[in-house]
Order: C-alpha cells, then sequence, then structure tokens
C-alpha cells in the first residue's frame, strides 16, 4: 500500500476509482447519460473517461434521459446481485428518480428482512459556484442523509474523491454520491487507498474554534482560517466527508479542545445538516462549550443565476471570518 | 361534432412570408451571437442555441395569441421570441441583467413571460411536457378557448412524463399541442441509438392522439400543421402530436466537441436550411425582390444590435434581490 501519492484532479481521481473498481469486480457495471460521448468521451464532467474503451459497452452503458427509470432500474439490479453505478448529470435531476431512491433503494433490506443488499451507487454533482442556476446547482445532500437506508458521501479532495468512491461501491448499501461541480479539477495527492465511510477528516488543526465544513465550503473555511490566524483566532477545520454514517466522535474531540463551533455547508441553512451536528454536539460537550454554536449556510432562495446574485447566497470566505469571530465571542454586532 | 379541418387559417405566402422571414432571421442572428458571448464571459453556465430550427417555433406560433400557453425546453430562446418577446429583454436575462424578463435570476434555461403566456424555458427534460398539459386543464377548466404548446426534444420523447401527459390529455380532451422538435440528437447521443421506435408520431398514436410529421425545415408546412392543430385544440377537439424533423448547427452547447456527429452531415442539413428555403420561394414567386430580401436582413441585423446594446448596457441586479420572491409573503 505504500505506493507514492499522485497528483491528480479530482476527476482524475474519480476517474480512476471507476477504473480500479471495474478492474477489481467484472461484474460492476455503470449507466448515465452521454457517459461516453460527451466532450472527451466521458460523461458531463469528463469522470467516465475511457471506461468504455476498457470496459465495453455492456458494462459502460448511455442511457436516453429517463432518470425515473434510470435509478429504479439501478435499484433493481442491485437487489438482483449486480453492483450498479449510475451517473445523473447534475443531482438536481435525481429528484426525477425519488422514488427509487427513497421508495425502493432506501428500504429494500428492511422491509423485506433483510434479504436483499441493494448494491446501488448514484453518482452525480451537487453545488454551485459556476453559473448554472436554479435546476442545476442545488446541494441537496440533507434530503438523502434525512432518509433511513441510504448512505451520502460528500467528497471534498482528490484524495477523498478516490477513497471514498471505491468504498462507496463496495458498500452493499445504495449510495449517494455527490461531487462537487467547481472543484473537478482542483488538485490534489491521491494515495489510491480506500476510505471507510463514516470517518471525518481534519483538514487543519487549531486550538481556538472547530469549523465543520464540506467541499467548497472546506476550501473556503481554509481560506479564511488563513485571516483568521492573523487576528489570532487558531482555527480547527473537520470534514466530515460523509453525512451518513457520519462521525461525530472526530467532533468532539476537536470542540473539547477549541470550546467553540461553527458550521458551515453549501445547502440551505434552515434545516440543514448543520443542525444535525450542533445539536449532537451541544448534547454531548454541553459543559465544555465556551459559546453557543453557531451555523452558516445558504441563504433561504433558489440559487439565482447572476454571478453577483450567486456568490450573495452562498457563504462565502468573508462571512465564514464574521461568523467565527462570532463563536468565538468577538461579537462585533454583525448579526440580525 | 363535424370536425372542420379546412377552417383553418392556412399560411399564406404573400402575407405571413415576409413576416416570417423577418422573424427567423432576427432569431437566428440572436442565437448566432450566443457563442460569441459565452466566449467573451458574458454569459454563464449552459446556454444552448437553436440555429437551424427555426422553423418550428416561427411556423407553430403564427397560430398563437398571446393568451395561448407555451412550455419550452432548455434550447428555448427561439420558442419565446416566436411568442413576442422583445429579444433586448430575453438577451437581458441570458446575460443576468436586471432588465431580463426575471431580473437576472433566470438565464437561459429560466426565461419566464407571463404576459405572453410564457411558462418558461426548462433546465429539466420533459418538465414542458407536463406544464403545458396542466395549463391546458386550466384552459378547459376555465372554459377559456386557450391553447397550450408544449416543446421539446426528440430526448425528451424517452422521459416518462409524455406518456402520463398523452395519456391524460386524451382522456380529458385538453386543449393541448405536443411539439416535437426532432433535432437527432440528445446532446451527443442520436435517436436511432435511443429510441427504440423511431417514427415518433407512432408513441402518439398509440395513445390515441392524431400524430403528425412534419418537415421542421420548412415553415409553411409546419405553421400549416400547428394551426390546424391549435384549431381543433380551440375548437374542442382534443390534443395533436407534431413531430417536426430539423436539425441543429451548432453544437449542444458551448464547449461541445460535436464528436459524434460528421462535418458532412451537418452540411448536408444546411443544404435544407429554412431560411434560404423561404427567402427563394419568395423570390421565384416574386413576392419579394433582392432588395427587399436584403432589406430584412438588414433588419433582422439591426434589431439584434439594438438588443445587445440594451442587454449589455443594462446594469447587473442589486444584489439585494438575491434574497426577495422566494414566498408570496416573505419579503
Ligand atoms: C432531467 C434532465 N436530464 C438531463 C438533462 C441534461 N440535458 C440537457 S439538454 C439534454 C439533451 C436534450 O435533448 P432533446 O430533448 O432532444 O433536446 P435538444 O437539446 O436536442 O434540443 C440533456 C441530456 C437535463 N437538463 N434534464
Ligand atoms: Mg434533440
Amino acid at each position: 500500500m505504500n505506493k507514492p501519492a499522485q497528483q491528480l484532479t479530482i476527476w482524475r481521481a474519480l476517474n480512476a476509482a471507476l477504473h480500479d473498481e471495474f478492474t477489481e469486480d467484472p461484474s460492476t457495471i455503470i449507466m448515465g447519460e452521454d457517459l461516453t460521448t460527451w466532450g472527451t468521451g466521458g460523461g458531463i464532467y469528463g469522470v467516465t473517461r475511457k471506461m468504455a474503451d476498457t470496459f465495453g459497452k455492456e458494462r459502460v452503458r448511455d442511457t436516453p434521459i429517463s432518470e425515473e427509470v434510470l435509478i429504479s432500474a439501478g435499484a433493481g439490479a442491485a437487489m438482483a446481485g449486480t453492483r450498479t453505478v449510475v451517473e445523473i448529470m447534475y443531482s438536481d435531476f435525481m429528484l426525477l428518480g425519488a422514488d427509487g431512491l427513497i421508495n425502493q433503494a432506501a428500504k429494500s433490506r428492511y422491509m423485506f428482512g433483510g434479504q436483499f443488499a441493494t448494491p446501488l451507487v448514484v453518482r452525480s454533482n451537487g453545488g454551485s459556484g459556476i453559473g448554472k442556476a436554479a435546476q442545476h446547482s442545488q446541494s441537496l445532500e440533507t434530503l438523502y442523509a434525512h432518509i433511513p437506508g441510504l448512505e451520502v458521501v460528500v467528497p471534498g479532495t482528490a484524495n477523498d474523491a478516490y477513497g471514498l468512491l471505491r468504498s462507496a461501491i463496495k458498500s452493499n448499501n445504495p449510495t449517494i454520491f455527490l461531487e462537487h461541480k467547481a472543484l473537478y479539477y482542483d488538485k490534489g495527492a491521491v494515495t489510491k487507498e480506500l476510505i471507510p465511510l463514516g470517518q471525518a477528516r481534519v483538514a487543519r488543526e487549531g486550538k481556538d474554534l472547530t469549523i465543520v465544513a464540506t467541499q467548497l465550503m472546506t476550501k473556503r473555511a481554509l481560506e479564511a482560517a488563513d485571516m483568521l490566524a492573523e487576528q489570532g483566532v487558531d482555527v480547527e477545520i473537520i470534514d466530515p466527508r460523509t453525512l451518513y454514517p457520519f462521525d461525530m466522535e472526530t467532533v468532539f474531540a476537536s470542540v473539547r479542545k477549541t470550546r467553540h463551533m461553527l458550521v458551515v455547508h453549501e445547502a440551505v441553512r434552515d434545516f440543514g445538516w448543520g443542525a444535525e451536528f450542533i445539536s449532537n454536539t451541544v448534547q454531548e460537550c454541553w459543559g465544555e462549550l465556551d459559546a453557543a454554536p453557531r451555523r452558516l449556510g445558504a441563504a433561504r432562495a433558489p440559487i439565482p443565476y447572476s454571478e453577483e446574485l450567486e456568490s450573495a447566497v452562498v457563504p462565502s470566505a468573508q462571512e465564514i471570518i464574521a461568523e467565527s469571530l462570532a463563536a468565538v465571542g468577538h461579537r462585533k454586532r454583525l448579526l440580525v | 361534432m363535424t370536425i372542420e379541418t379546412d377552417v383553418f387559417n392556412k399560411f399564406d405566402l404573400g402575407t405571413d412570408g415576409p413576416s416570417a422571414l423577418e422573424l427567423m432571421s432576427t432569431i437566428r442572428e440572436f442565437e448566432s451571437r450566443l457563442p460569441g458571448y459565452s466566449e467573451a464571459g458574458l454569459i454563464r453556465g449552459s446556454t444552448h442555441p437553436s440555429v437551424g430550427m427555426e422553423a418550428v417555433a416561427v411556423g407553430v406560433s403564427r397560430a398563437l395569441r398571446d393568451s395561448d400557453s407555451v412550455a419550452s425546453n432548455h434550447r428555448g430562446h427561439a420558442h419565446c421570441l416566436a411568442k413576442g418577446a422583445d429579444p433586448g429583454r430575453t438577451l437581458a436575462e441570458i446575460l443576468g441583467r436586471r432588465d431580463g424578463y426575471c431580473g437576472g435570476k433566470g438565464g437561459s434555461m429560466h426565461i419566464g413571460v407571463k404576459e405572453l403566456g410564457i411558462l418558461g424555458t426548462n433546465g429539466i427534460v420533459g418538465a414542458g411536457i407536463g406544464l403545458a398539459t396542466g395549463a391546458a386543464l386550466a384552459a378547459q377548466a376555465q372554459g377559456a378557448d386557450n391553447v397550450a404548446v408544449a416543446y421539446f426534444g426528440d430526448g425528451a420523447t424517452n422521459q416518462g412524463v409524455l406518456s402520463e401527459a398523452f395519456n391524460l390529455a386524451a382522456i380529458w380532451n385538453l386543449p393541448v399541442v405536443f411539439v416535437c422538435e426532432n433535432n437527432h440528437f440528445a446532446q451527443s447521443a442520436t435517436l436511432e441509438e435511443m429510441v427504440a421506435q423511431p417514427d415518433l408520431h407512432r408513441r402518439g398514436e398509440a395513445y390515441g392522439l392524431p400524430s403528425v410529421d412534419v418537415d421542421g425545415m420548412d415553415v409553411e408546412a409546419v405553421s400549416n400543421a400547428a394551426a390546424e392543430a391549435v384549431h381543433r385544440a380551440r375548437s374542442g377537439l382534443g390534443p395533436t402530436f407534431i413531430v417536426a424533423d430539423t436539425y441543429r448547427y451548432l453544437g449542444h452547447m458551448a464547449g461541445d466537441t460535436e464528436i459524434y456527429r460528421t462535418v458532412d452531415q451537418v452540411e448536408q442539413w444546411k443544404g435544407r436550411d429554412p431560411i434560404n428555403r423561404l427567402a427563394e420561394k419568395l423570390l421565384t414567386s416574386n413576392v419579394l425582390d433582392q432588395a427587399q430580401l436584403d432589406a430584412i436582413a438588414a433588419t433582422a441585423v439591426s434589431a439584434v444590435d439594438g438588443a445587445e446594446s440594451f442587454a449589455k448596457s443594462s446594469p447587473y441586479p442589486d444584489v439585494s434581490s438575491a434574497f426577495t420572491q422566494v414566498s408570496e409573503d416573505i419579503r
């Protein structure tokens, strides 16, 4: 396992993970729209590039635009014993397949008394940042995290993308794997090791404040942390990487050290997963907190198209700084 | 009820020809400039031009009133412009400006114009099929003689909602016209590869809908088929399915490498160009002379020049608008 790490973009890391899983398990299939014929021949963001050349059109299938049947057929194929990956072009379109995901795949193990495994991965991209507007930019991870039976993965680095995709495909549960469309070209060192679902990553160590964030928000929190350091606030950043299962222990350990907490997500703040993390932390670490935990998320609005509007709706590094200062008690009357 | 199929208003070359030519030319000019705006960084996200397909929207819209509804798709600027949308405000929306029809919140794939019955271009393939069916239901329920049109591509025929909508429209006799723009590709996927029954009109027949194939590169043919269908719908005779055979000359969207088709194929289709064909017809039947044709072409260019300067000079929206209009009584 001690191969040297390679520098890969996130899309390349995902592509490598697919190739490696498909090589290891020759029964695995993948299907989706424009999977082999788009761009340079690899799906909307290139993730399936060269898959058809290597594994053939039987295992790597271009499909009609039929999300409803794609997801339900994916669930059926998985229940019938075929490890199946479905690529949905934008995660917004997964809503067309809600029945297949939520009523079928998520419940198939439970309602049939444990007879069935459903090794299905629905891969897609979420998030905003590149002007795709209201129906191609949502961060809907909380919806899926709420459904018993589903696993939800939200990788933010190339290494996590590789290691978590391989684990997601190996999982015998239906897994929602949400890539971030603004991060596909971010590069990072990839060790090509599997990463188990349910293990958070410490993205930055610090002693004054714990920020919990994923994907684009982790990236912005890291920027914010550098600026906060200049103001004497030493930030620790925890990236949960998977929202279900989720790793509270790493968060608790961090909060016990920093005694302050802020959650940042790109999903709409209200009813978002941040509340879940904070609620658990308050319950577990009440006596060890010096201030009320805070949360930051997107405004309660669809993602607007125009660039300035889009940036206004999603938390920026500046807002993370302001909330961080509020969370550690440098309250500057910034908040309503 | 007797079916008076001949009372619909047929396309008249002398009166309808010049205006159809001007509208198609304006749409052509408008759409042809989009890739340049994308390259210049004026357009964010995805924009889908319909160059080559102008005859469909223009032919269909001749039969429509402002009070009729259209539900469009991702390739929908022509549907809007042909229904009467102002090119300046349409472009302003595509460029994300304050004077866009949706104040810059929608962009290319979410252009709605209530007063013109435009229920929106749409980012979800197939979604307009259900929306138009609903608009037709509303017209029927209100006893209005309005009709609704759904525009969608060959790719959208693979969405389940088409089956559900065809059946509902048929059993309820809804005043809806389903217009499939068969341009032979869904992004990079070919019709042959993705549709098991390539005679798309047979899908309509299976649900009991009168279904017709029409040359989508011939505005007169589209116009007559649509006028008949709209007339039937308005007279209470129910839905029709029109399949227009057409082609898009440009890539699916900016950045399309077009590895899924040949240059030859594109050139062949250009030989059937709807604008050239109509111009020739107008010339040979002495409706217009060459000078008049040139004048129409120039008018189209200057209309789009005007739209462009209007849109470019429109400011970006006020950031505070990002938080408004989420629900009726919130801010
Ligand atoms: C539900 C959904 N699935 C996939 C897409 C991505 N997509 C946008 S346009 C398109 C092709 C549509 O083809 P067609 O309906 O034939 O219309 P055309 O683009 O050819 O005009 C695809 C796959 C989408 N926007 N919505
Ligand atoms: Mg098409």
